[in-house]
């Protein structure tokens, strides 16, 4: 749900099958909130999302295993699914994997299906389709701390016989009983087919029975209710102390974001700017020098400042996700959502839009109903995204005093911020009313949102989101944004006179960004942060490091940094005015793409890009002329 | 010495907080209620039948809520609604739209 920029390679990509021993192709499945990508990372160590919310993995990830006998498995996670019946696309999803029908996707040789054990009566249900499919089938009951830790039992060898299929206990969170699932994966030739007597698979009310024989049969006591759970949710759901915890967590975060992340970041800018004296200390006084240390080290090192930043978002994330809050969080804030005339499950996409609008927008795969998930689709990138922090931080920090508002708990900045990210959420809103009530209306579909238990964030869990996400960021810092400058750098150093460069207004860039300049003057922009826009449209963080570099270059900018430049540089007017632009505007290719790939046509991402840069440019516009 | 001191005063703070917000939740039957909106927190009922499309019954049926289960209306979001409901050991949250038709079952049959 929050992986971001890594968009496109993160899912959905299975790696190609080498030659060589057969490998055997293991699919994992279970219900939503059972833990099948959590054992998937246990057993992969690949860097996959794992969250305690129901509806999270939508596209199938996989990964390798390496097992004892020296043979690898190919592991595919497939979609969480309360029944094997395709009414969502993600049930399609799975459904057409099971069956071999999904094109790339090998059928598999077997099955793990993942099920909660403290939840077994409900669970077992998803049994009877997987086990008539014939596939040789592992069952793993997952959370055996849980269970015996709040009294329950189960025999493994009586639920065994009666399934007539391989059954094995365990923790994937702390990896007990790992063992049985290695033997399974390994044992590819010893699997046999279970041979049992089924359940009419449509008739629920037959399956529900034959499960709850079954779990009879297997001496299975339901352990106590989740003793914690019951005692947080009666504060964090109480009708006063919950709505007011809500708004709290909310602020914290972005206080945290704010506050914490300075030193941090004064760190990173320290250590890249002695990099860069070092690097520049070693070069002669050269083009290549000029090159690295003006355009690279100031563009690409104005962007990477902003990793502290991002990693403590997404540690927020992953803390509220794990845990389970963000289920509840969902409930306090549903009714908002409903006068929207929203159905509740575009909530979670929307939450999560917060980190990155991406992965949402593939997740909404989750809603049945098709208008719905275009007009979720539409609103998600008004949600403000990590791109966006670097942008809103430079210029927060360049123009808003660091005046307390509540004492230590809040502060100007911080405040600000909380100001631009409740201005996306309502553009989000109003668009969604505007959509809802004209080209997307639709009859509502039902709200049903699972509950987990809370449960402690691993550090496990955390340390591989916020590698995933380092290197996420990273990387994009290390191809677009390194080759964003670098091209900078040499359009700002052509047409070369007299083997010289000209000076920066009368560059390639410098013609640029004059030439657009005229339609953004308005806006209270000038021609830098016109190169900046155009940059942006790559990625909207791109324009931090397009400033970096163009600032970077000029003389007296140089010395005073990047924050001062850009607070002599531009008037107060024009800076909300940018603030506001990058809060409405589209700016990411990623999402574009995504849409288009999404909803199969040009039509819905060309009318977004459309709409969502008419409404920055006339958002900008206002502000700029209300201040100015 | 002073980190101690603060562990206590914190879990002193947080089992001040649940004395508070931790009311019990003695399984009553409820005699009135027509259909799952209608029970209060702490109320149990048995489903008879869902006035919903066949797919959303099933859906709701995968989940638990068939005919003959008893559910416990537990807490809610500010205002009521949507109400988590507590089903065969899980927990969903269904607006009142949804829950006002799942039928419930007359008390005396329950009984």
């Amino acid at each position: 749900m929050s992986d971001c920029h890594g968009c496109g390679e993160a899912t959905s990509v299975l790696p190609a099958l080498s030659k060589g021993p057969a490998h055997a192709v293991i699919a994992i499945i279970g219900p939503p909130n059972s833990g099948k990508s959590t054992l998937f990372n246990r057993l992969t160590g690949l860097r996959q999302k794992v969250a305690n919310f129901p509806g999270v993995t939508v596209e199938q990830h996989s990964g390798r295993v390496k097992l004892d006998s020296g043979r690898d498995a190919l592991l595919i996670d497939l979609p969480g699914l309360y029944s094997l019946a395709a009414r969502s696309e993600d049930e399609q999803i799975t459904h057409d994997v099971l069956k071999g029908l999904r094109p790339g996707v090998p059928r598999p040789d077997g099955v793990l299906l993942i099920l909660d054990s403290t939840n077994l009566g409900r669970h077992l249900l998803l049994a009877a389709p997987i086990l008539d499919l014939g596939l040789p089938t592992l069952i793993v009951l997952n959370m055996a701390d849980d269970l015996s830790g709040r009294g329950g039992t189960v025999d493994v060898a009586a639920l065994s016989q009666q399934l007539g299929a391989p059954v094995a206990l365990i923790s994937a969170t702390r990896g007990d009983g790992m063992g049985a699932v290695m033997d399974f994966l390994d044992g590819a030739d010893a699997r046999k087919k279970p041979l049992i007597e089924l359940p009419v698979i449509n008739d629920i009310p037959q399956c529900r029975r034959w499960a709850s024989r079954i779990s009879d049969g297997a001496g299975y006591h339901a352990p106590a209710p989740p003793y914690w759970t019951r005692r947080l949710d009666a504060i964090f759901l109480h009708p006063a102390a919950g709505p007011f915890i809500f708004v709290l967590v909310v602020v914290a975060v972005f206080q945290t974001i704010f506050k914490a992340a300075v030193p941090l970041m004064f760190g990173v800018k320290a250590l890249i700017d002695w990099s860069g004296n070092v690097v520049g200390a070693l070069l002669p006084d050269s083009v290549l020098r000029s090159l690295l240390i003006e355009g690279v080290w100031q563009g690409v090192g104005a962007v990477v400042v902003f990793l502290p930043q991002i990693l403590l978002l997404f540690l927020f994330i992953g803390v509220l996700e794990d845990s389970g809050y963000l289920a509840r969080a969902a409930l306090i804030a549903d009714r908002t959502m409903a006068k929207v005339g929203l159905q509740g499950k575009s909530f979670i996409p929307l939450l999560s839009a917060y980190a990155c609008a991406v992965p949402p927008i593939m997740s909404t795969r989750t809603i049945e109903n098709k208008r719905d998930r275009i007009a979720t689709i539409m609103i998600a990138p008004f949600m403000t995204c990590s791109a966006r922090l670097p942008v809103y931080t430079l210029i927060i920090a360049a123009f808003i005093p660091d005046r307390p508002i509540l004492g230590a708990f809040l502060g100007m900045p911080a405040a600000a911020m909380i100001g631009l990210y409740v201005l996306g959420f309502l553009m989000a809103v109003i668009t969604a009313r505007l959509l809802k009530s004209s080209v997307l209306k639709s009859v509502r579909t039902p709200f049903i949102l699972e509950m987990p238990p809370y449960r402690l964030p691993t550090l496990r869990s955390l340390a591989l989101r916020l590698i995933d996400r380092a290197k996420v960021f990273l990387r994009r810092a290390g191809t677009v944004i390194l080759g964003v400058a670098i091209a900078l750098w040499i359009l700002a150093h052509l047409p070369v006179k007299d083997g010289k460069a000209p000076p920066l207004e009368a560059s390639i860039m410098g013609q640029i960004g004059h030439a657009v300049e005229p339609a953004i003057r308005p806006l209270g922009f000038n021609w830098k942060i016109g190169v900046g826009l155009i940059t942006s449209l790559a990625a909207r963080e791109v324009i931090v490091g397009t400033l970096g570099t163009i600032y970077g270059m000029e003389p007296d900018a140089k010395s005073e940094g990047l924050q001062q430049a850009i607070r002599r540089d531009l008037t107060l007017g024009g800076a909300v005015a940018l603030l506001i632009f990058f809060a409405f505007a589209m700016q990411c290719m990623s999402t574009v793409a995504v849409v288009r790939r999404e909803t199969g046509s040009w039509k819905w991402p060309a009318a977004q890009f459309a709409y969502m840069t008419a409404v920055a440019y006339a958002g900008a516009f206002v502000a700029n002329q209300l201040i100015h | 010495m002073s980190i101690t001191l603060t562990t206590r005063t914190f879990t002193f703070i947080l089992e001040w907080m649940l004395q508070l917000s931790f009311k019990s939740e003695s399984g009553r039957a409820t005699a009135t209620a027509a259909s799952l909106s209608e029970l209060r927190r702490g109320e149990h009922g048995v489903i008879d039948r869902l006035d919903l499309p066949a797919d959303q019954a099933l859906r709701l049926m995968e989940l638990g809520f068939l005919p003959g289960a008893s559910v416990m209306a537990a807490l809610s979001a500010p205002g009521g609604d949507p109400r988590v409901y507590r089903v065969d050991g899980s927990e969903f949250a269904l607006r009142r739209e949804t829950a006002s038709r799942l039928i419930l079952r007359a008390a005396r049959d329950v009984a």
